[in-house]
Parts: C-alpha cells; structure tokens; sequence
C-alpha cells in the first residue's frame, strides 16, 4: 500500500533525508495503550497465579513454580483480582479499537501475514540468526515481521476468550467447553500469556537492534531513514 | 513524487504527532497512591455491573456424570475461620427476617420437606481451583416462597455460625439451581462441609456459598456484603 513518504532538507546544511509515516495515530495510541495493560495484565495475572500455582488437583496439591512475588502486582490475590478486572476492559477495549481501525482503514494490510509472506520468512530468519544477507524489503514490515505481530495480536484474541471462559465458566459454558472446561481454560491462558511474553522479549530485542529512528517512529509515526524504498 | 519539507517544519510536525499521544499519560493515575484505591474500585465494579448484566436466570450451569466427581476425600474444606464452629444440632433453626410474610425460625426437617435437588455441578475457587462436587439439597426459591419472600426485595443476605457472612442478588436466589443444601455426596453435611445447612450456588464463585448457615434475611438495602467482599473482593462474582 502507498505509504507517505517526504524528503526533509536540514535548513542548515541542505542535506536530504528521507522519511516516511509508517504509524497512524490510532496504531500508536493503541500500542502504547497496550504495552501498559500488558504489563499490569501480565504482573496482576502473576500474583493470582500465587493463590493456586498448579494446574492439578487441589488435594494434593503440586505446585509447578514458585513464582516470586517481587515479580508480582496487586500485593495479594485480592488486590490483583482488582487490577486485573480494572485493566481487563482497558485491554479489550484497545483491541477492539485498534482492531476496528485496522480493519476500515485498510492499515492491516501493512501488518496482517498473508500467504505471499511465506517464501520470505526463511531468509529473514537467516539474516538475524544464522548471520545471512539482509533480505530487501519494500514494505514498513518484512515477512517475519508481519508473522511475529499477526502471531502477537492473534494472541491477544485468544488470551481475552480464554479469561472470559476463567472468568464466566457458566455463562459462557461453551466456550469453556470449547477449550475442554475450566481447567484446561485456564491453563491455555497462562500458557498463551507465556507466548505473548515470548513475543514481547523477542520485540524488545528487535527495538533495541534497530536504533533509535525506529524507536522513534513509533511515538511520531514518522521514520527517518528507512532501511526500504517506499516507492 | 515525494512532497518536501524543511527541518524545521519537520521537528514541528513530529511534535504535534507526539502531543497527541498524551492520553496515554491519564494511566499514570492509577501510579498515585490517592487515586489508585478509588480507581480499582471503581473498575472492579464496573465489572460487577458487567458480571450482574451477562448472568441469565434461565442458563443452568453444567452438570457432570458421576463419574466425573471429585472423591469426597479430595473436596477441599475451606473455612474462615473454624472447621467446626460448634453447632447444636438439636437446637439449630434458620431464622428468617426481612420483606418476608412469615418470619421466624425455620427447622431441617421444615427445608427437607420442600422438594429436595441433586445436582453434580463445580465448584470453583477464586484461588483457581475447582472440583466437581454432588449436593443435594432444597430449591432456595422454594424456601423463598415458602417463607413469602418479597419478590421485589432485591437481596439474600445470610449470617454464620462461624460469623461469616454472605449476599446473594435475587436473581441469583431464584436461580433453579440455587441450593439451600443439606447433602454432599448423598450423606448428610458433615461438620467441616458446613452442617446442617449450607449454600450451593452453582452459578457463583465458592466464596458466596456460605457453610453453617444460621440466618437468612431478605432485603431491599444491603447492609453489608459479604466477609471476603468487605476484604476488597468481588461483590457480584457470578460464573
């Protein structure tokens, strides 16, 4: 899709650098939305995890870890019951926002993985893992990029559905049921929740890799110096 | 073709787009110790309205085979406070107060009169785990009627033996399901298990489903919610 590309001049030297818009306002908004839900999710989720760290029977009871509570928000499983269920409707509002945008906005072309990624995802792998040749990309997004979010917001999708099942067993029984009853809901949750942070680990190191324009670029929606050709 | 810009009018452009990220910054709220505490609360009840808006009294909870029962041996006994507050079989009664026609105290054998319910339904904890329990017991509807319960009162609150303390919204009351139940395991409560009479609400989370029920008083106004809703819980908490 046509991106807005300009060509700045520096008043002082004339230099010419190009740039191009590659966040719409509702994309930034949303993300930054979202990385502070997460991580209120994602350390309240810790602390109720706290209250029965098992997936097991109650009696007897086998713990699978000793999650730390210094790693842990809300204090108690009370206290995080309450950051949870608060930021809960923060998060799936977010979702429901950035979802409707980049849906009638036509934007989810730039990120949505589609079948003619496929071929190019090998040789990115290649390039950050196995030292191979940077791959050229004429789009915002290289294919494993576009993999590594459509995996990330599918995620999120899944991770809202298997809460309402923890949440409403009853309610909405079928969907419980759907993901084999209560207990096997809610360890899809946490182990969805262990992907996103995969996902979110993987991110940081690719922001960190990429410098400080790409940093950028996500708080202005505008990127200095691509590493593509928008035309 | 490229449209160009100078330096300038760039910085001021990506300073106007960064300006409007400032929303963002109304979540630091939730980082000030005064705001912190209303602003739970506030979302915790938001999603107690949210809970109370999805419940449907005419969806019953899933029922299970009994070979899908938890042994009785593996049913956890959670209590507050004692496992065995001391009850005196002999002299307990249920005392009834409230918007009801006929107050008074209500013995075993008058709710074993009433039509009696068994059902295999879970039972789920707000620590995370569950189990799959079988109770028997009286229609808490039916005891409402009984009693001549207001239907327009709008809660069920009950005290304990142990004095723990719960409410239910009527809707939840009336829920077919909803058990004043005086049988686990097709043998009468034991002591631990809250005997003679306990709450089996299959569509609430455990806590609401009070054990060695003494009192129950039927109401317009809620005087006060529940033991662990007092501590910072869920007040509605329906499944």
């Amino acid at each position: 899709m046509a991106t807005r590309a300009i060509a700045i001049e520096d008043v002082k030297t004339g230099e010419v650098t190009q740039a191009v818009y590659e966040h719409p306002f509702v994309v930034r908004l949303c993300h930054w939305v979202n990385a502070v839900s997460l991580f209120v999710m994602m350390g309240s989720g810790f602390q109720i995890f706290r209250a029965f760290p098992s997936f097991g029977a109650k009696i007897p009871q086998k713990d699978l870890l000793d999650w730390p509570k210094s790693l842990a928000l809300g204090g108690w499983l009370g206290g995080a019951l309450q950051w949870h269920l608060t930021f809960v409707w923060i998060y799936i509002a977010t979702g429901l926002v950035y979802l409707g945008y980049q849906i009638f906005s036509g934007n989810y072309k730039q990120v949505f993985f589609v079948r003619r990624d496929l071929p190019g995802v090998w040789p990115m792998v290649r390039h950050y893992f196995f030292f191979g040749a940077k791959p050229l990309t004429k789009e915002a997004y290289n294919p494993l990029q576009k993999h590594a979010y459509t995996s990330a917001i599918g995620l999120g999708v899944l991770s809202a559905l298997t809460g309402l099942a923890i949440w409403k067993p009853v309610q909405f029984s079928w969907l419980a049921w759907m993901m084999g009853g209560f207990h096997l809901a809610r360890l899809w949750h946490f182990l969805i929740m262990w992907a996103m942070l995969v996902f979110v680990f993987g991110h940081l190191v690719m922001v960190l890799l990429h410098g400080w324009n790409n940093f950028v670029s996500m708080w202005t929606g505008w990127k200095k110096d691509p590493e593509y050709d928008s035309e | 073709m490229k449209s160009r810009t100078d330096s300038r009018k760039f910085k001021t452009m990506s300073r106007r787009e960064l300006l409007k990220l400032t929303p963002v910054l109304a979540l630091g709220a939730f980082a000030i110790p005064q705001l912190q505490k209303p602003l739970l609360k506030g979302g915790l009840a938001f999603s107690d309205w949210a809970s109370a808006r999805l419940f449907r009294s005419g969806h019953l909870a899933p029922t299970f085979a009994d070979s899908d029962l938890t042994s009785f041996e593996k049913f956890p006994i959670n209590g507050y406070d004692v496992d065995d507050p001391g009850v005196d079989f002999d002299k307990w009664t249920l005392t009834v107060s409230g918007a009801v026609q006929k107050p008074g105290d209500y013995t075993l054998a008058q709710v074993q009169a009433l039509a009696k319910v068994t059902q295999n339904t879970r039972h789920v904890c707000v620590e995370g785990w569950d189990v799959i329990g079988r109770f028997g017991g009286a229609r808490l509807s039916d005891f409402l009627k009984m009693v001549g319960a207001d239907p327009t009162a709008r809660f069920v609150s009950v005290q304990c033996a142990d004095d723990y303390y719960e409410s239910l919204d009527m809707a939840t009351a009336m829920h077919p399901q909803s058990l004043l139940c005086y049988e686990m395991y097709g043998q009468p409560l034991t002591r631990e298990h809250g005997a003679p009479l306990r709450l089996s609400i299959p569509t609430k989370i455990g806590y609401k489903q009070a054990k060695y029920v003494t009192d129950l008083k039927v109401s317009h106004v809620l005087e006060k919610v529940g033991y662990w809703e007092d501590q910072g819980y869920s007040e509605f908490y329906g499944l």
